[in-house]
């Protein structure tokens, strides 16, 4: 999946873990689609019953900061969260957010241009950022990262190695 | 040039000669912790395909955020840990009377000097004040580690604090902490390994340098490194489960991105405001904000030291009777040897309730969730919205000083007041 294409969700900065997926639910809510109706549940009420598929998620500094717990990845992929792009991500979650199969993308140049419900497009091979006309870059991922996304995340990485006998 | 702490623990757990900055290095780390959340970590692990962790001995359990369990989901998902444990042979669980997993490292003897430490709980830094390469990952990375014994880490820039001057009385490692999260922000470090160094930091005790590798990770730091010297060799002495360990410090001439230099003479007493960590401020700025709960504990200001200080100021005085005062204790080696100096006898007559070791209300699952509204003063490390269980409560962060001082004003409080 290289191409990204939805409708923009914009929030500040310091979108930390709690306010992602709420830690009471860290042990009590494991399942897949119910972890998607919490979704910044307690940042936008809204968010988990208009999200559709492919929407991207537009933030500022530090985004996932907090905690480990990955449910923030994972219940944004759960909910249908296509990428992240923030002007930078907390270290934690960006990698939990690669290991869930979910693009992250640093970029500080759309967030003023940007606002809710715009329509966004995001071609991670050609590293780029479409929006309202203009295009936008961002640097490519390493290539040792891009082969877990392209995986579908850590797990299914493994999965693949591990068929392959490596 | 020479290289910094991270660098050349990263080139050996990798076994290369020389790792540079931002590259990725795949490496076979000496332990892997997880605590509660190892149920989850088990079922990604079983979705793999791998039948047994391949290794045992390199995995360290600790059942400690809602423990004993507040209800049958958190007691399942004790019983599914427990079963995964026995199935796989791994030695190295601790069950619900051992304490909160970030003192159960270093107590039982993990976090030693050049040992590499992942663990699926953002602070994992905290071993950083033993000399650790220690920092958090996530459950599936976790599982990762169980199935291949190896994981993916990028080579981080490193930040230099130069700390100096000695702290007034009353003033602690957790006003420091907090002040410099508050200047460089929640944002400051992202990705960065940082050291801290300076005759501060050496005066310090162990516990004291555990707050700043503990809430190293508030400023986005990958590690909060401290260079071991006698203090914590005398205090692995007996403890260590790797008596040849090698201590690996930073060269004299490597890079840093960047150094800071701070001077603690006339430090003043901090708290962290609602609703994010760096949202720092001096206590005078806040004093008098009435609080309805204190909570003296936690991975950050739950050890001895702590609760020393604590019960040096609450001694012969009561807390407000608009107040809940929790104590709990870091772990049960500190829960004893609290009860045996008598500092049980003092917390009971001022009116406070002393908790199990576990993370309490820390994370908002149990044990002291707040009401609607509620203001708690808190020595832990996080006073994110929702926090401890409630969206619509306010969380302080400050020292165990401030926070008991709070406690027997009902409001925030200076704690030099009553030195
Ligand atoms: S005490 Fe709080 S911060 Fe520490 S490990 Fe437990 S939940 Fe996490």
């Amino acid at each position: 999946m290289t191409k990204i294409k939805g409708k923009v969700w914009k929030y500040g900065d310091d979108i930390n873990t709690d306010v992602i997926f709420p830690g009471k639910y860290t042990y009590t809510v494991t399942d897949f689609n119910e972890m998607a109706k919490h979704a910044l549940e307690d940042l936008d009420p809204n968010f988990s019953k208009e999200v559709k598929r492919g929407d991207v998620i537009v933030a500022g500094y530090n985004f996932g900061c907090g905690s480990s717990r990955e449910q923030a990845a994972s219940c944004l992929v759960s909910a249908g969260v296509g990428a992240v792009i923030a002007k930078s991500f907390s270290r934690i979650f960006f990698r939990n957010a690669i290991n869930w199969g979910l693009p992250v993308i640093t970029n500080s140049q759309i967030q003023d241009l940007v606002k809710k419900g715009d329509e966004i497009e995001v071609d991670l091979e050609e590293g780029k950022i479409y929006l309202k006309g203009k295009e936008f870059t961002f640097p490519p991922l390493r290539d040792e990262v891009k082969e877990i996304l392209d995986a579908g995340g850590l797990i299914n990485y493994l999965k693949k190695k591990l068929k392959e006998g490596k | 040039m020479g290289k910094t702490f991270a660098e050349k623990i990263l080139a050996k757990k990798s076994g290369k000669s020389e790792v540079r900055v931002g590259e990725i290095v795949t490496v076979e780390p000496d332990f892997v912790m997880s605590h509660d959340n190892s149920a989850a970590i088990s079922k990604i692990f079983e979705s793999i395909g791998v039948k047994k962790v391949v290794c045992p001995q390199k995995i360290v359990i600790i059942l400690d955020h809602c423990a004993p369990p507040a209800n049958e989901k958190y007691a399942n998902n004790h019983k599914t840990i427990r079963e995964f444990v026995k199935k796989n042979g791994i030695k190295n669980f601790y069950e619900i009377n051992t304490g909160i997993c970030h003192q159960v490292l270093p107590e039982k003897g993990f976090a030693y000097p050049g040992a590499l430490i992942l663990g699926s709980d953002s602070h994992t830094t905290t071993y950083g004040a033993f000399g650790a390469f220690s920092t958090g990952i996530g459950r599936s990375e976790a599982a990762a580690i169980w199935a291949t014994g190896k994981l993916w880490l990028r080579v981080p820039e490193t930040f230099k604090f130069e700390i100096s001057g000695k702290f007034q009385e009353g003033i602690t490692s957790k006003d420091l902490i907090l002040k410099i999260i508050g200047d460089i922000g929640a944002d400051g470090a992202i990705y960065k390994a940082v050291e801290f160094t300076g005759e501060t930091v050496e005066n310090m005790s162990l516990s004291e340098r555990m707050v700043f590798s503990n809430m190293a990770v508030e400023m986005g730091a990958k590690i909060g490194y401290m260079k071991p010297d006698e203090k914590v060799f005398k205090f692995l002495e007996n403890r260590c489960v790797n008596k040849d360990y090698e201590v690996v410090f930073s060269d004299e001439d490597a890079e840093y991105e960047k150094i800071f230099k701070i001077d603690v003479s006339d430090l003043t007493p901090k708290v962290a405001a609602p609703h994010t960590v760096d949202n720092v401020k001096d206590v005078s700025e806040v004093k008098g904000t009435k609080i309805n709960q204190a909570l003296l504990g936690t991975c950050t200001n739950g050890r001895i030291e702590d609760l020393r200080l604590a019960a040096k100021i609450l001694k012969g005085k009561r807390i407000s009777k608009d107040v809940r005062l929790l104590v709990f204790p870091a772990s049960m080696e500190i829960y004893k040897k609290a009860m045996k100096e008598g500092l049980f006898e003092i917390f009971l007559d001022s009116g406070a309730i002393i908790m199990n070791p576990n993370c309490g209300p820390c994370l908002g699952a149990h044990e002291g969730v707040l009401g609607d509204g509620e203001v708690c003063i808190s020595t832990a490390n996080r006073n994110f919205k929702g926090r401890m269980g409630n969206k619509n409560s306010f969380i302080y962060l400050g020292s165990p000083a401030t926070v008991v001082a709070s406690a027997i004003k009902g409001e925030i409080t200076d704690p030099r007041e009553f030195f």
